[in-house]
């Protein structure tokens, strides 16, 4: 069942290195020996399955799921996007975990100490599933950019966390999603972690005005291209 | 081919988004096999432990099999375990309840693959869990293709404390212990 993998099915031309000076936190936390190849066996052919079962229906928007007395503050929008694999074939069920900082760009978690108000309406975590063509959709507010201590006058751009599980362990992806034509995104080290331009330019969505409802919010389109065996989806590997 | 999307940090506040109760205890009163518990702490270059880190696992049932259709045997798995885990990494470290794996297909022993997040990760880290009390993970493949001097941190020491044998797995990111970590 072994099968000897010549690549890496991580594109490292592409993606981002353990050790990234402009992001002092690596420093101290990202491994500096060589990675061992590893080839690929059912454990990593394989992984969780989710199912609709696993979410609840407000999930996918965040302007109610944690609502407590009312509507979040804020610019609501709504977020689509294609989950696929490198051949662009659609990944089904992909289970999708986002959370954000609120309109002020605060998050609701104890660690976070920025002096701006906490929206009680608005904790900032949801989950989808992906349909049939690979397809998501969630609604939510658009976050605030905030300081952090990286460097003198630090600022996150404003950025939604993407967590994704697509069919096999080789497929898991965590990433950041940004808004077009933000001014930050020149200025910030994570975002500027991705050594190749094209590749970091697809982690900013475009603005979706087919998605945009009349009267009620702005759209965004975010599509997400996941590594993995490049097989067949559930073909197994041959002996 | 597709450009695939460029990893990014959890970040410090992952928890929000990523921590629901409960799921780093894998088992349920039905579940198939000899119970575990994989306890360790995820350590920085200083040693330090690391508060806001997430693990994450994924393995067999206690028969070998996945409970996936790219698992020939999948019809057979234990409906009652889904196989993932996932613990953050607070003060005291990480901790699971789950079971010892069976072999897989094709597998010469058992091991458990093992992600790790945290803030100051710009993308994970993958590296792999093997049990102490196996004699077999000297045939392992994956095993043997590591330098020796660094083996011992991808096995899991076997400590007993009552009915339920607990496997001990520091993950060390940087420095000599620094835990060998995988390239896909």
């Amino acid at each position: 069942m072994t099968v000897s993998n010549t690549a890496s099915v991580i594109d490292w031309a592409r993606q981002p290195s353990y050790l990234y000076e402009g992001y002092k936190s690596t420093v101290k936390r990202g491994p500096t020996k060589p990675l061992i190849p590893m080839a690929h066996t059912l454990s990593e052919l394989t992984g969780p399955v989710y199912g609709h079962d696993d979410l609840n229906p407000l999930d996918n928007d965040l302007t109610k799921n944690s609502a407590i007395n009312g509507e979040p503050i804020g610019e609501r929008i709504i977020v689509v996007g294609r989950v696929t694999d490198e051949a662009d074939r659609p990944v089904r069920n992909a289970l999708l975990e986002v959370w954000q900082a609120n309109a002020t760009g605060r998050y609701w978690h104890k660690v976070d100490q920025h002096d701006a108000p906490l929206d009680p309406n608005f904790r900032g975590a949801g989950r989808v599933l992906t349909d049939e063509n690979g397809e998501y959709r969630f609604v939510t507010i658009k976050p605030g950019a905030y300081p952090w201590r990286n460097h003198h006058n630090a600022w996150r751009p404003p950025h939604i966390h993407f967590s994704i599980f697509g069919r096999e362990f080789l497929s898991r992806l965590v990433t950041q999603m940004y808004f077009p034509g933000d001014p930050l995104l020149a200025l910030d080290p994570i975002y500027n972690s991705i050594p190749d331009e094209s590749a970091r330019q697809l982690l900013v969505s475009t603005y979706a005005h087919d998605i945009t409802t009349p009267e009620w919010a702005l759209g965004y389109r975010f599509n997400i291209v996941l590594c993995g065996s490049r097989e067949t989806p559930f073909e197994t590997k041959e002996v | 081919m597709s450009i695939q999307t460029g990893s990014q940090t959890v970040g410090p506040y992952f928890n929000i988004g990523m921590i629901r109760g409960g799921e780093n205890s894998l088992v349920q009163d039905e579940t198939v096999g000899q119970r575990i518990y994989i306890k360790g702490q995820l350590l920085d270059g200083d040693g330090q432990p690391v508060k806001d880190g997430c693990i994450e696992i994924w393995q067999a049932d206690a028969h070998g099999y996945f409970n996936h259709p790219a698992d020939p045997n999948q019809a057979q798995a234990d409906p009652n375990f889904r196989g993932f885990g996932r613990s953050e990494t607070l003060g005291a470290g990480f901790w699971f309840k789950t079971i010892k794996p069976g072999i897989i297909a094709g597998a010469q022993t058992p091991y458990i693959n093992v992600r790790v997040f945290s803030r100051g990760m710009l993308i994970h880290a993958l590296t792999r869990l093997y049990f102490s009390d196996e004699s077999t993970n000297a045939d392992d493949p994956l095993l043997n293709s590591v330098p020796p001097e660094r083996r011992a941190t991808l096995i899991a020491q076997r400590e007993e404390f009552g009915d339920v044998p607990t496997y001990r797995f520091d993950i060390h990111l940087q420095g000599d212990q620094e835990t060998v970590f995988f390239n896909p």
